[in-house]
C-alpha cells in the first residue's frame, strides 16, 4: 500500500519536475536564437545607414582613412582574409598532426598529459599571446627574415595559429575518435603498417570531422582581435603584392577595436564600422555554415577510395 | 561483496535525477537574477551619479595629456580631499565623443574640436567651451642607431606620404623606412597630418602613406622604435624617452635646425609646436569651473615637470 501510494507520489513528482527542467531548457535554447537574432537586427540598423550616406561603391575603394571620409574597406577585407588564411595553413597540419598524435600514437600517459595542456592552451587570454607576439615573434621575424619591421601579417598569422590550434586539435581528435575501430582493425589485418593506417584509412574516414575542425578554428581566427592588432601594424595598405605577408596589415577586427571608442554616435565613421562589424558577421555565419554542412555530411561508409 | 553493487546501481540514477533537478534550479535563478538585474540596473547607478555628482569630475581623452591631467587631479585632490577626479585616456576623439554623448564633465584634446563634432554636441544640446591648458612639441624620433639627426619639414612631410622610402635620401644609411603613427583617434595625428605632412595648407590632400603603421599607443610607438634601426615616429615631447633619439627640424633646407624643448617652443623657434585643450560641456560651474582655475593658474606649475610648455 505504502509503497504503492509513494510511487505514484514520486512519478507525479518526477512528470512535473521534468516538465519544469523541459520548459527552464527550451527558454534557454530559443533565448539565443533571440540574442543572435536581436544583435544581428542591431547591426543591420546600426550598419545600414552607410549606404544611404556614401556611395555603396566608395566601400569597395582601396584607401581607408576614416578621418577624412574616405571609407574603403577592401584594404581591411583582404588583411583579414589573407591573415586568416596564413593562420590555417600553419595551423592546419599542426593542429591534425597534433590530433593523430594524441589519439593514435601517443601512449595512454602522454595522452593523460596532452589533452589538458591542450585545453590550457585555449584558456590562455589573447592579449597574453598578442604580448607574447610583440615581445617574442616580432623580433624574431624581422631578425629572421630581415624585414623592414617584425609588425607583420605573418607574425599575426603566426600567433592566430595558435588562438586556432586547440580548437583544430579537440575537434579533429573527436572526429579521429569517430572513426569505428573495425576500420584500424581491418587494415592492419591486410597487411597495413600503422602510418599506413592512419593515413590511408583513419585520416581519411574521419575527413568530414577535419573540414569541420578547421572551419571552426577560422571562425576563431578571423573574429579574434586583441592579439592581432598587437602585432600586425595595423597599416591599411592593399595586401596585394608577392611580399604581402612580410608587410604589416590591417584586419577589420582591429579597425573597429581601434577606431569605435573615437566615433561620435551616428556619424558616418559610426556606421561605416557597424557595416565592416556586418561583413565581419556574414563572413563567421558563412564559415559557421560550411563547417555545420561538411558535419551533417558525415559519409555513411569510411572514405576508402 | 554483491549487494553493495546493487545498491549502487539502484542509487546512482536518483542522485543524478537529484543534481538535475538541483542544478537546474539554479539555472533557473541564475537566469531571474539577471534579468532582474538587467531590469534594475539602470537605477542604482543613475542614483549613484546622483550622490556624487556635486563631487565627482569625469575628465577623459587625449592620450598626449593623460600624464598631465592625472598629475592635476592628484595634486587638486590632495588639496581638496572632499574632491574626486577619474581622469581615462583614449585619445582626443574618444574623449570628446564622450563628451558630445553627455558621459563626462570634460574632455582633454591635443586638437581642436573639428566643426562637425561641434555640429553633434549642438544636437545632443550641449554647447563645448575651449580653454587652452598647455602647449606642447611634437618630437620626431628615430632609433639611437640611426645617423640622421636632422630633417627639414618638407622631408618628413616626404617621408610619411611614401614619397621618401629610404633613408639614404635624406643623409643615412642604406636602409628601408618604417613610418609609425598614431591611430587616426589621437589628436597628434590630425595635428601631424594638417600641419607637417600637409605643411599647414589647406587646399593639400596629402595623407599618411597606406604603409604607415598605426599604434594603438605612445607606448607601442617607443617599443618599435627601440628596437627597429628602419622607424620613424612621432610624439608628445612628454612621452619621449631616452631610449629614442630626437630630430632636430627645420622649416625650409637653410633655417635653422631646433631640437625640441621647453625654451625652444617658448621663443618660437621649433615648427612642431601646439596647443592642448580642454573642451567642457557648458560653461563651466561648481566644481567644474573652480577646477579649470586653477588648472589655468597654478596648476601650471606642474607642466614643465612633464615635459610640455606652460602658458605663458
Amino acid at each position: 500500500m505504502r509503497t504503492q501510494r509513494d510511487r505514484s507520489f514520486s512519478a507525479l513528482r518526477s512528470r512535473w519536475s521534468e516538465f519544469v527542467v523541459e520548459t527552464i531548457v527550451r527558454v534557454l535554447g530559443f533565448s539565443t536564437i533571440g540574442f543572435v537574432t536581436l544583435i544581428f537586427v542591431f547591426l543591420l540598423r546600426e550598419g545600414l545607414p552607410i549606404f544611404l550616406e556614401i556611395p555603396p561603391g566608395d566601400l569597395l575603394r582601396t584607401r581607408w582613412y576614416p578621418t577624412f571620409g574616405l571609407f574603403g574597406v577592401m584594404p581591411l577585407l583582404l588583411g583579414s582574409v589573407l591573415v586568416t588564411l596564413t593562420a590555417m595553413a600553419v595551423a592546419l597540419p599542426l593542429g591534425v598532426a597534433t590530433a593523430v598524435f594524441v589519439r593514435e600514437v601517443a601512449p595512454t600517459w602522454a595522452r593523460n598529459i596532452l589533452k589538458p595542456m591542450i585545453e590550457v592552451l585555449a584558456g590562455i587570454p589573447s592579449v597574453v599571446l598578442g604580448f607574447l607576439g610583440m615581445t617574442v615573434v616580432t623580433p624574431l621575424v624581422s631578425t629572421v627574415l630581415d624585414v623592414p619591421t617584425g609588425l607583420t601579417a605573418l607574425s599575426g598569422a603566426v600567433i592566430l595559429a595558435y588562438m586556432a590550434l586547440p580548437t583544430i586539435i579537440s575537434v579533429a581528435e573527436d572526429a579521429l575518435d569517430a572513426v569505428p575501430t573495425s576500420y584500424r582493425d581491418a587494415a592492419l589485418a591486410m597487411g597495413a603498417t600503422q602510418w599506413q593506417t592512419i593515413w590511408r584509412v583513419v585520416v581519411p574516414a574521419a575527413r568530414s570531422g577535419m573540414v569541420t575542425a578547421v572551419m571552426l578554428g577560422m571562425g576563431r581566427a578571423i573574429g579574434e582581435t586583441m592579439a592581432v592588432m598587437m602585432v600586425t601594424g595595423n597599416a591599411a595598405r592593399m595586401p596585394l603584392s608577392a611580399d604581402s605577408l612580410l608587410r604589416p596589415v590591417r584586419t577589420m577586427t582591429a579597425t573597429i577595436a581601434a577606431e569605435m571608442g573615437e566615433v561620435a554616435q551616428g556619424s558616418t565613421h559610426y556606421h561605416a564600422l557597424f557595416a565592416i562589424g556586418i561583413i565581419l558577421f556574414a563572413l563567421a555565419f558563412l564559415i559557421n555554415l560550411v563547417a555545420a554542412s561538411a558535419m551533417f555530411k558525415r559519409r555513411p561508409r569510411g572514405g576508402l577510395r | 561483496m554483491s549487494e553493495p553493487t546493487i545498491d549502487r546501481a539502484r542509487l546512482h540514477p536518483v542522485t543524478a535525477r537529484h543534481v538535475v533537478q538541483r542544478l537546474a534550479a539554479i539555472l533557473l535563478l541564475v537566469y531571474l537574477v539577471g534579468v532582474l538585474a538587467g531590469c534594475g540596473s539602470g537605477r542604482p547607478s543613475a542614483q549613484g551619479d546622483e550622490g556624487a555628482s556635486e563631487q565627482a569630475i569625469q575628465n577623459k581623452g587625449s592620450d598626449t595629456l593623460v600624464n598631465l591631467a592625472l598629475a592635476w587631479a592628484e595634486a587638486y585632490m590632495a588639496l581638496h580631499p572632499d574632491v574626486r577626479i577619474s581622469v581615462t585616456g583614449g585619445g582626443s576623439g574618444t574623449g570628446i565623443a564622450a563628451m558630445i554623448n553627455g558621459t563626462v564633465d570634460m574632455a582633454n584634446a591635443s586638437r581642436r574640436m573639428k566643426p562637425e563634432e561641434i555640429e553633434a554636441a549642438r544636437r545632443n544640446g550641449i554647447t563645448p567651451v575651449e580653454f587652452v591648458v598647455a602647449r606642447d612639441a611634437i618630437a620626431v624620433v628615430v632609433n639611437p642607431s640611426n645617423p640622421v639627426d636632422r630633417l627639414t619639414l618638407q622631408q618628413i612631410s616626404d617621408i610619411y606620404t611614401g614619397k621618401v622610402t629610404n633613408w639614404r635620401r635624406v643623409g643615412g644609411e642604406d636602409r628601408p623606412i618604417v613610418l609609425l603613427s598614431r591611430e587616426s583617434n589621437s589628436g597628434t595625428y590630425v595635428y601631424f597630418l594638417e600641419n607637417v605632412i600637409r605643411l599647414g595648407r589647406e587646399d593639400s590632400n596629402l595623407l599618411f602613406s597606406p604603409d604607415t603603421l598605426l599604434m594603438p599607443s605612445s607606448e607601442g610607438i617607443s617599443a618599435e622604435i627601440r628596437q627597429n634601426p628602419n622607424a620613424i615616429g612621432y610624439d608628445g615631447l612628454g612621452y619621449v624617452t631616452h631610449d629614442q633619439k630626437m630630430v632636430a627640424v627645420a622649416r625650409d633646407a637653410d633655417g635653422p635646425y631646433v631640437m625640441p624643448a621647453v625654451e625652444t617652443v617658448d621663443d618660437g623657434s621649433y615648427p612642431i609646436s601646439r596647443q592642448l585643450y580642454v573642451y567642457t560641456a557648458g560653461e563651466p560651474s561648481g566644481q567644474v569651473g573652480t577646477y579649470l582655475a586653477w588648472v589655468l593658474g597654478d596648476g601650471q606649475s606642474l607642466v614643465s615637470e612633464l615635459g610640455f610648455v606652460p602658458l605663458r
